[in-house]
């Protein structure tokens, strides 16, 4: 039987990149529109493209917020794509402070733009974080080599609290930046893994053999 | 540390892959989708499709093109021509795509812009801007005009002004194309491509003119581009993308090699996340 992934859609666009790449994979792929599907969901992939407030009262005007804070304690394998990413953490700076989910403590901040372009746009290479090389061994990037290139577009990154919830990391010019954040079963990812390619459609395949 | 890119640029006109030179005259060359997934096997970092039609009855078959493309290719792509309006944005970015550039409605009316970025993020919005040498003036200082409309329509506005109102407004990059030595293959217009890389914060591509692989290599290097789109010099088999990004990693240019390996992380990711 195909493995079950559901995708929250709360009203922002590029969805469908997400649900594209998962059905290459051969997932069966439903997409939730209200809380209620978010529920029963074995797996919850949170994609997104725009800004953080917008994001976040997208999932709030469809209870998706309270429903995601509850499938994350419950254990449920979530995955977070770029704003999807970045709405997993406590608050976000885009266009003023605003609430996120806070699944992970921290906040997303502008990438600083001293000597080098904003957005951060292009292929980069993921690197596992310089206190821990072995802190993504158990986890999404696990067959992931060290080096592999991501598609990257965003100006903001998640800045965890906790540095033991940076999964990844990406060098831009002189700074470095989140590239991945994970807490327990919650994954966000900077980059776009679908499409990324290969390597991007590898670490999907790993989210959808997480165990329900 | 980010790579320079390779973009190929694949003009659909009723759903077929053309190539026109200097605006006029095109010849049909093939389907999308073969040409990109010989371009993402080759590859290319990122595609950029043009509706050249751009009128309503033929929208619904290029947004069919966006789909197809986006269910069998898994690199980013961005979708141009003929968009005017949000919801036109939306149906493309809905349709897979994961940029789109607007170049004649921006000039005519920049709030789209603002309004775009708004709607989808500052990422998703390139300004296609079009130019041509000119007799630097008061009103042209940097003596590159913005022209609209393919070419025909002169703006009187200064390349580099606009660049700049552009990216104020939220433009999160910009696609240079020089007129001048658009479809003639002997090479982009470096200074124009320098002038706008210096002048804004976004990254730049530079269109308009590749013809061999060392073309690509002085766009990013003496242009100062962040990218290379190319389209005739790999549309006719002159070249692959692999051979432009030989090229550019020979002349010291990072480049996303098409099977990456792994490597020693370098000393500077030795530090916490930036949080400044």
């Amino acid at each position: 039987m195909s493995a079950r992934v559901t995708i929250v859609d709360y009203g922002l666009g590029n969805l469908h990149s997400v649900i594209k790449a998962f059905r290459y994979l051969g997932a069966n792929v439903e997409i939730a529109t209200d809380a209620q599907g978010l529920l029963a969901a074995p797996r919850l992939v949170v994609p997104g493209v725009g800004a953080f407030a917008d994001g976040m009262q997208g999932l709030r005007a469809r209870g998706q917020d309270a429903a995601l804070r509850r499938r994350a304690a419950e254990g449920c394998p979530i995955l977070g794509i770029c704003l999807g990413a970045q709405l997993l953490l406590a608050a976000g700076e885009e266009f003023g402070r605003h609430e996120g989910l806070g699944l992970i403590a921290g906040t997303v901040r502008r990438i600083p733009d001293q000597g080098v372009k904003v957005p951060h746009v292009g292929w980069n290479r993921l690197w596992p974080p310089a206190d821990d090389a072995e802190r993504w061994r158990g986890s999404l990037l696990a067959a992931t080599a060290p080096g592999t290139w991501a598609y990257f577009i965003h100006s903001y990154h998640a800045v965890p609290e906790d540095p033991a919830a940076v999964l990844a990391i990406a060098r831009h010019g002189p700074h470095v930046i989140t590239a991945a954040v994970r807490q327990q079963r919650i994954v966000g990812c900077q980059f776009h893994p679908e499409k990324s390619g290969p390597a991007g459609l590898a670490m999907l395949q790993a989210f959808l053999a997480e165990p329900a | 540390m980010l790579c320079k890119r390779v973009i190929v640029c694949l003009d659909v006109r009723a759903g077929l892959v053309t190539k026109g030179v200097r605006f006029q005259g095109n010849v049909d060359l093939g389907d999308p989708v073969e040409f990109a997934a010989r371009y993402d096997a080759q590859g290319a970092d990122e595609l950029v499709f043009y509706d050249i039609t751009a009128s309503a009855e033929k929208r619904t078959l290029f947004l069919d093109v966006v789909r197809r493309v986006a269910e069998r290719i898994f690199i980013p792509f961005a979708v141009g021509g003929g968009i005017r309006d949000l919801e036109t944005m939306r149906a493309v970015l809905l349709a897979g795509a994961e940029k789109v550039s607007i170049n004649s409605p921006a000039v005519r009316d920049p709030e789209l812009i603002t309004r775009g970025a708004r709607a989808f993020g500052s990422q998703c919005i390139v300004l296609g801007m079009d130019v041509r040498r000119c007799s630097p003036s008061r009103d042209i200082p940097s003596g590159y005009e913005v022209v609209i409309d393919g070419g025909r329509t002169p703006t009187g506005r200064d390349a580099v002004a606009w660049a700049k109102e552009a990216v104020a407004r939220g433009a999160g990059e910009i696609c240079l194309n020089a007129i001048d030595t658009d479809g003639v293959r002997q090479g982009y217009e470096l200074r124009v491509t320098r002038l706008i890389a210096d002048a804004v914060a976004v990254p730049v591509i530079a269109s308009g003119g590749g013809g061999e692989p060392a073309h690509c290599v002085a766009a990013v290097t003496e242009g100062g581009a962040d990218a290379a789109l190319v389209a005739s010099m790999v549309h006719y088999g002159h070249y692959t993308v692999g051979d432009i990004k030989l090229a550019m990693r020979a002349a010291g240019v990072p480049v996303r090699p098409l099977f990456a390996a792994a490597a020693t992380p370098p000393a500077a990711c030795q530090q916490a996340p930036d949080s400044s």
